[in-house]
This record gives structure tokens, C-alpha cells and sequence, in this order.
């Protein structure tokens, strides 16, 4: 699935739930597959007694990993050409995440369509976890 | 910094994804249309490729983590701190096959006063991803934040 410009306008938005009771296993999952071994993500011991945090909690990575999982979803797959994102808020196990994509512009650069996204990943109070924005190329 | 080559495999994008829980099949069937890639933040698992990298513990050395003690070293500190922001730009995504060298440069560095978790530092790094043909493929930027104090939750 690849989204056309003539179907596609702005402000068009999509929302998705990228993670339900999120669960200090996934958290681990993706520490072996990142690489990622920060204590602060699987160690609750050092994370509570030492760090001074009330648990582990998420890579920052783990939920732009999950917010690129929306992404993906709604634009396809290989058509990204730029992603970003900021952390403004930890995510924490047991926390439900929910991405929302919006549409903000629709251009033209070197021949090739483009849309502009917004981002914003938000927990199950409502509160934003994660700002950003991305580019696709989209069809004609 | 040294630069790190690594192998893009399938089984690791494979594992990526499931870490994620995406299904897309673009992810771990051969047969899906295009043949599979890598997902959008794959490139950050270059860090298992980084023989030097100070989040994973290695043998013989010390480990900040918990074991006999809540912590293996006298004085931890936060390793590094935590992610405040991370940008790709994609000149194309990776594939199983590609041998990708990542060459990365320190960048900028600024402070910020924050009620939350009081001085914070910010510093960026850059990296660029090649292939096997010497084209640029990712770009990354990074920005990391160490902290004066654990951020209140308040």
C-alpha cells in the first residue's frame, strides 16, 4: 500500500494503538534486539534503589520503534524519507500507547509528491510521550 | 570515532520487529512484495555491533547493573543519560544483503535549567550509514540528555 496524493488531503489523520499494558518483557525484547542493555530499561533493582526511579521504563527507542510501526501502517513500507522524533515523557510498563498521524502538507520537490506528517505518541492519561514528524513519498 | 561495519541479516530484523510487535510481513517474509526491510529504527541496532559499546556488559568488567549489590560499580553514574531526540533521514532502507559502515561525529553540546530534573546537557551525535557501495543510506542524529537529578514525575 502506497498512499496517492489524490486521495490524500490535509489534516487527514490516523490513529492507532501501538502498545496495550505494555509489559517489562517486551521492554527486554527490544533491549536484545537493539543492543540496548541500559539498566534503567530491565534492571528494576538498580533502577529503584540506585537510579531513584519508581520502576524501569521504556527505551525512547522502543516507542519511536512503535510509533514507526503506525507509520509504516498508514504510508507503507520503504517510502520514509525522514523521521524524528522527541521524548517528552517516560513510558512505563503497564502503560497503553496511542499514535496519531496527521496529515500537514502535501508537496512536489524534485518531481517526486511528498506529504508532511505530524506525530504525536500520547499514554492512556492523555499524556503526549512523544512529538515529531516525518516525510513519505507518495504516488501521484 | 572508529567506524563500525555491520551486516544487515534478516534473522535481526526479524527479531527487531517482533520486539516491536509488527507483524508486517515486509519484516520477515521473503516472500512479501519488494522482498523484506529493515523497519524505520533498525538502524539503531548498530549499537550490537559497537565492541565498545558502554550499555552492554562485557566480560570481566564491571557492570552498573544489580547482582550480589543493587549496583556493580561504587559510584554509577547515569551512563550516559537518557534519549531526548532522534532523527532519521532515509536515502533509502536497508535490506538483508547490505554491509552498512557507520561513521559517527560528536556534535554539538548545550545545558538547559529544568524544574524537573535540574541541569540537563544535551549532546548530539551524528552518524552516517554506507553501503557496500560507499552510498550514503541513513543518516542519524541524536540527541542525549544527562540529567542533575532522576526527572520528577510530578
Amino acid at each position: 500500500m502506497t498512499l496517492k496524493a489524490g486521495s490524500l488531503k490535509v489534516g487527514d489523520k490516523h490513529t492507532e494503538r501501538v502498545a496495550s499494558n505494555l509489559s517489562r518483557t517486551q521492554i527486554v525484547m527490544y533491549a536484545g534486539a537493539s543492543g540496548d542493555y541500559n539498566t534503567l530499561h530491565s534492571d528494576e533493582i538498580y533502577t529503584t534503589k540506585v537510579a531513584g526511579y519508581p520502576s524501569v521504563f521504556a527505551h525512547g527507542m522502543l516507542t519511536m520503534g512503535l510509533t514507526g510501526k503506525a507509520l509504516t501502517n498508514f504510508v507503507g513500507n520503504g517510502t520514509l524519507t525522514k523521521f524524528g522524533v522527541r521524548f517528552t515523557n517516560q513510558v512505563w510498563p503497564g502503560d497503553s500507547l496511542d499514535t496519531t498521524i496527521t496529515v500537514a502538507d502535501i508537496r512536489e520537490e524534485g518531481g517526486q509528491k511528498l506529504a508532511d506528517l505530524t506525530l504525536s505518541t500520547v499514554n492512556q492519561d492523555g499524556k503526549e510521550v512523544m512529538t515529531g514528524n516525518a516525510t513519505t513519498r507518495i504516488d501521484p | 570515532m572508529a567506524k563500525i561495519t555491520f551486516p544487515v541479516e534478516a534473522t535481526h530484523i526479524k527479531m527487531f520487529a517482533r520486539a516491536l510487535f509488527d507483524e508486517n510481513p515486509v519484516y520477515h517474509d521473503a516472500g512479501a512484495p519488494g522482498g523484506i526491510i529493515a523497519p524505520p529504527t533498525f538502524p539503531q541496532a548498530v549499537a550490537q555491533f559497537d565492541p565498545e559499546y558502554h550499555l552492554r556488559p562485557k566480560p570481566g568488567q564491571p557492570w552498573f547493573g544489580s547482582a550480589k549489590t543493587p549496583s556493580g560499580v561504587d559510584k554509577p553514574s547515569s551512563m550516559g543519560g537518557l534519549h531526548a531526540e532522534q532523527h532519521f533521514e532515509y536515502h533509502r532502507h536497508p535490506r538483508p544483503g547490505d554491509v552498512l559502515t557507520v561513521e559517527t561525529k560528536v556534535g554539538k553540546t548545550w545545558e538547559k535549567e529544568s524544574k524537573r530534573a535540574g541541569k540537563l546537557t544535551f549532546r548530539e551525535r551524528i552518524s552516517e550509514y554506507r553501503d557496500q557501495k560507499g552510498e550514503l543510506v541513513v543518516t542519524a542524529r541524536g540527541i542525549s540528555v544527562t540529567t542533575e537529578r532522576p526527572v520528577d514525575q510530578g
